[in-house]
């Protein structure tokens, strides 16, 4: 197991104050904090290394260079990949499917075509899709989901058809925290020749992932909820695939020749990396996966299936909650998602900040799902390997203010 | 400063409680939808005018308390008043809560004051003037 208390003394950010109270913060799934090995990288590369990258002849650029393919190497190490070179950076996660979307969607989706979803995706996983299937004439089936919030796959040989071209699911739903269960639909988007993209916004984060045990055909997620710097995303995809793409942006480092009326392309991984990029960034990011492997994947998952049981545990003994999200603990990630029965979760995200609480409310960037609850949003509680105890204890006084406050209005 | 004395007041709870004038009114002259994309929330309002007075006006929608209550003080406040009188109502309360003015507000206008505790919470003063905006969206 791993130890939360000693670890939070990593976060400079959860050592102060917020409206004037220890800031208890519970919305890691939004974005997680950074300890001071990654804020301290980004410090020494501005202080001792800055200068661009695969272009200067000089010393700091080579050592700059060096430094940010490290990072590549590690992370194809840290998801199974088989070679660095099947590793793009990109902005964020949200810029990682818009790439699939845009490069390898443009090429491969026509007319009729089919992508699947589901229901519980988070925007940044439904709209790239809707915009190429508006582009292409393509159609987009959902996968529904059930009261719990689990996948119903009953009808799935009729939503994934011959006619279906890539199947992009979630790892984990941010919005309730429910893990799919992926292999089986991994598997059936491959016995109908579709390609199957895998959302890892919430999974790399929290969970082991090997892409080639999983054998996706392509992997989305961001370092800034894995403890690394915003504005890093990485996109993982088979080499033969990421081969046959086409550039996406046109600029510096992706050509080989540039010529008045044309230009050659570079190899993978520059080809689909137009421009300068976040360099501070990615260098910092290897120092938050070397501290996530530090701590261990495995530990991390097991302290966040122990902080949600509790959790769930106190909010039940509360009246007047709402739960959402699957029973059984082994599916769902570090995510609670409730509403204070009566209160919008607006009310009672206010009351908790004052209280130096931080929480996500709203529609968590899952419109559809909202909508297919009936409800305007929730509040969630999301946990990460610095949380404790004390922190959920923190949650539920402070819903006990809120059931105060507006005791004339809750319902049982 | 603390959220129970600046924006919980009874007042406000008590118009989230049990809304004036809520639910769908039909027939109706006019028909608005306001929405505030960021939280989702979502108002709708229903006029009928006669001549020139709001005769009947409801509001329909879920929201935040906060929401909720300007809505139902709205309904209540513009219920009978002439296009014009309503749009006085309606400039006064918005130069108040986006202005940071010092407004006079009379007897009957009194409940929005308890509203004027949402200038404290910056993020929270689009939940004030949705049902606001929703409404200068028919009367302007």
């Amino acid at each position: 197991m791993l130890d939360a208390y000693r670890l939070k003394t990593d976060f400079p950010i959860l050592q102060t104050k917020m409206n004037g109270k220890s800031l208890v913060f519970l919305d890691s799934a939004a974005s997680s904090q950074k300890p001071f090995q990654v804020i301290d990288a980004l410090d020494k590369y501005y202080k001792e290394e800055n200068s661009n990258i695969h272009r200067g002849v000089y010393y700091l650029s080579q050592k700059a260079t060096e430094l940010f393919e490290r990072t590549r190497i590690k992370i194809s190490e840290f998801i199974g990949a088989k070679c660095a070179k099947v590793i793009i950076f990109t902005r964020n996660t949200t810029e990682s499917i818009n790439l699939v979307a845009q490069s390898w969607g443009r090429q491969n989706i026509s007319r009729g075509d089919v992508i699947v979803i589901s229901e519980l995706e988070h925007h940044s996983n439904i709209v790239p899709w809707q915009m190429l299937a508006q582009e292409k004439g393509a159609v987009i089936k959902y996968i529904p989901i059930n009261p719990d919030s689990s996948l119903d796959t009953t009808n799935i040989d009729e939503i994934i058809d011959y006619r279906t071209k890539i199947v992009a699911i979630s790892q984990m739903s941010n919005a309730t925290g429910t893990i799919h269960d992926i292999k089986p639909l991994i598997a059936k988007a491959h016995s109908v020749g579709a390609l199957f993209l895998l959302d890892g916004a919430q999974g790399a984060c929290h969970m082991e992932t090997n892409v080639r045990e999983l054998d996706v055909d392509f992997y989305a997620f961001s370092a800034h909820k894995m403890l690394g710097p915003t504005g890093v995303g990485v996109l993982y995809g088979k080499e033969e695939i990421l081969e046959k793409m086409p550039p996406w942006m046109g600029g510096g480092d992706m050509i080989s020749d540039v010529s008045m009326e044309r230009s050659t392309y570079a190899d993978l991984p520059a080809r689909l990396e137009a421009g300068t990029p976040h360099i501070s960034g990615v260098i910092a990011f290897r120092h938050a996966i070397e501290y996530l492997e530090a701590v261990g994947l495995q530990n991390i998952h097991q302290h966040e299936i122990s902080l949600t049981e509790y959790a769930l545990e106190r909010l039940n003994s509360l009246n007047g909650i709402t739960l959402y999200g699957v029973d059984d603990l082994q599916k769902r990630g570090g995510v609670v998602s409730f509403n204070v029965n009566g209160v919008h979760a607006h009310d009672v995200g206010s009351i908790l900040d004052e209280e130096g609480i931080a929480i996500r409310v709203g529609h968590h960037c899952a419109q559809p799902f909202m909508k297919k609850m009936k409800i305007a949003g929730t509040c969630r509680a999301s946990f990460y390997l610095y949380n404790t105890k004390e922190d959920i204890d923190a949650l539920i006084n402070g819903l006990m203010q809120v059931k105060e406050i507006f005791a004339r209005v809750v319902k049982r | 400063m603390s959220l129970r004395d600046d924006l919980y007041k009874e007042v406000i709870l008590d118009h989230f409680e049990n809304p004036r004038n809520y639910g769908v009114l039909e027939p109706c002259t006019f028909h608005e939808k306001g929405m505030n994309p960021l939280c989702g929330d979502e108002l709708e309002i229903f006029l009928r005018m006669d001549s020139d007075t709001i005769n009947e006006i409801t509001f329909n929608g879920k929201g935040c308390s906060i929401s909720q209550s300007s809505g139902s003080m709205m309904t209540e406040l513009v219920k009978g008043k002439s296009k014009q009188e309503a749009y006085e109502i309606l400039k006064k309360f918005k130069k108040a809560i986006l202005e940071d003015s010092n407004e006079e507000f009379s007897e009957d206008e009194g409940d929005l004051e308890a509203l004027l505790g949402v200038k404290k919470y910056p993020v929270r003063v689009k939940c004030a003037v949705l049902a606001w905006n929703t409404l200068e969206q028919i009367i302007k």
